[in-house]
């Protein structure tokens, strides 16, 4: 996925999480991550140290970048900087091609655009050092 | 069996702390009760509302020497799932006599800031919440997600959403403490501001001060006391997520399986219900529990509402106190939802009676429609 990078982030940041941090640097270098079993085959969003199937160790693998939108909120209201500052903007459940659903924005469109069922793409944000934050917009191509 | 039951001053109470408003609501549901504090060996609370809240340190400040505690936090639902194990613990003979309490001063301390954000403020978010954090979610948008899927599968609507927050005004119409009185029609709720589509601004809980207390003893002790014993019938908690991101199918929740089996505990089904007491943190709230709960299938809680059953006069009246949506929402607000069911099991909910009421279900929501604990009570 393509990476934006050179953006004053003011949003809020991981911690260095040893389980959650591959993903995070992988984003930085624009790579969509997830993970799946061996074992058994689940495949799981956030990354955990087992699978929450079988309880096996969870392998990283990596995503398409390509999603539909499950379900999404256009926020008009929020309290502080710097999201007040952004509204309105949509909060959205994205389903992954390959299966697993992540929370994310969908940006690139006019909020009333949006659908359910509507293709999205990623893109991340480069954050920090070693923390892309992936986001996502409407499908070039499909 | 539930023998007493306390509120602190609501829903605007500036001369109380979190702290005092569970003090206050023991002294009243001792008074409730009849009962002497010294009678009291199990303890239950959640925490998570303010300092020194927390089970040990509330139990030391109340001063009870607990044979039993339970500091079960799963949310808003958690006083739920603290009378399941109390009665269990009783039954048992873990203890007697089982203490819950809760409260909260957060409208005179945080302001109305609880729904809309200012949780994240640039900060490092440690957890699983990292993944949501960056993306500006409000507490309302978590259930809006949940609101826009399910109008997106079954065709529900805002009027129908609408319906129950005009249903439960009409209720609070009837509570002199309710924090909004004035009716409503769905065209109100329709024209108020859309906080996080679909959900407007009266679609939200009011956010108040509050507190309560249970107390709940033994069949045996119950006969000496002084209000009618309340009966757990059966009860029953689960849970499908915490964080939102991870709900998975975002029109189900635990409530299908734990209000099916808290029914079989109690041996009744949906038809024996006089009144609910559901969670009222939005209406979306509502709807998708009445659905898993299985007053009807899943998809048609938007019809079903719209007949108007939950209304005053209707088969099923909902949140006879005023709710959450019109009353009472101190930021968890599952124990008024137990001492609501008690007040109308008693016959003492006054104008607000439900005729001939025999069997009362509450059921909670914690998190984000997350932690799910039904509660079914009778007539003892």
């Amino acid at each position: 996925m393509e990476v934006v990078r050179g953006t004053a982030w003011k949003k809020p940041l991981p911690d260095n999480d040893p389980v959650f941090a591959p993903f995070w640097e992988a984003a930085a270098g624009g790579r969509l991550l997830y993970q799946e079993c061996p074992v058994c085959g689940n495949r799981q969003f956030y990354p955990r140290a087992l699978c929450t199937a079988c309880g096996a160790d969870p392998e990283w693998a990596e995503a398409s970048g390509r999603g539909t939108v499950h379900t999404f909120t256009i926020v008009r209201q929020y309290g502080a900087p710097p999201f007040r500052d952004e509204l309105p903007y949509v909060v959205a459940v994205i389903e992954l091609d390959e299966g697993v659903k992540m929370i994310g924005n969908v940006t690139g469109c006019d909020v009333d655009a949006v659908r359910i069922g509507m293709p999205v793409e990623a893109y991340a944000v480069e954050a920090a050092e070693k923390v892309g934050v992936p986001y996502w917009r409407p499908a070039q191509s499909r | 069996m539930i023998v007493g039951i306390g509120l602190s001053d609501y829903p605007k109470a500036p001369h109380l702390t979190a702290v005092q408003h569970h003090a206050q609501a023991l002294q009243r549901a001792l008074a409730d009760a009849g009962l002497r504090k010294s009678a009291i060996d199990g303890y239950c609370t959640a925490g998570g509302m303010a300092a020194g809240d927390d089970p040990v340190t509330m139990a030391e400040y109340l001063g009870i020497r607990h044979r039993y505690i339970d500091g079960t936090m799963v949310g808003g639902s958690s006083f739920e799932f603290h009378v399941q194990h109390a009665a269990e613990a009783i039954r048992t003979g873990l203890c007697d006599t089982v203490l819950v309490t809760y409260g909260s001063d957060y409208l005179s301390r945080m302001g109305r800031t609880l729904g809309t954000g200012g949780m994240f403020r640039g900060s490092r978010v440690s957890g699983p919440m990292q993944f949501e954090a960056p993306y500006g979610n409000s507490l309302v948008g978590s259930y809006a997600l949940v609101a826009r899927r399910h109008m997106h599968e079954f065709g529900t609507t805002s009027e129908q959403l609408a319906e129950i927050a005009v249903g439960v005004r009409e209720y609070a119409g009837l509570n002199p403490n309710a924090l909004y009185r004035d009716p409503i029609a769905v065209k109100d709720v329709l024209a108020s501001r859309m906080v996080a589509d679909p959900l407007h601004k009266l679609d939200c809980c009011v956010i108040s001060d509050g507190g309560g207390a249970v107390i709940l003893t033994t069949a045996e002790r119950a006969r000496d006391l002084r209000q009618p014993a309340v009966a757990v019938l059966g009860a029953a908690g689960g849970m499908t997520h915490w964080n939102i991101g991870q709900m998975g199918d975002y029109t189900t929740t635990a409530a299908a399986v734990c209000a099916p089996e808290a029914f079989a505990r109690a041996g009744l089904l949906p038809s024996d219900v006089d009144t609910i007491q559901f969670y009222d943190s939005f209406t979306i709230t509502v709807l998708v529990l009445l659905e898993d709960a299985g007053f009807c299938k899943k998809g048609e809680g938007g019809a079903f509402v719209a007949e108007g059953h939950l209304r005053r006069g209707g088969r099923l009246p909902l949140n006879t106190d005023g709710g959450g949506l019109s009353s009472c929402h101190p930021g968890m607000r599952g124990i008024f939802l137990l001492i609501e069911s008690v007040r109308q099991l008693r016959g003492q909910a006054g104008v607000a009676q439900v005729p001939d009421c025999d069997v009362a279900l509450a059921i909670g929501s914690g998190g984000w429609l997350s932690c799910i604990g039904a509660v079914l009570m009778g007539k003892s």
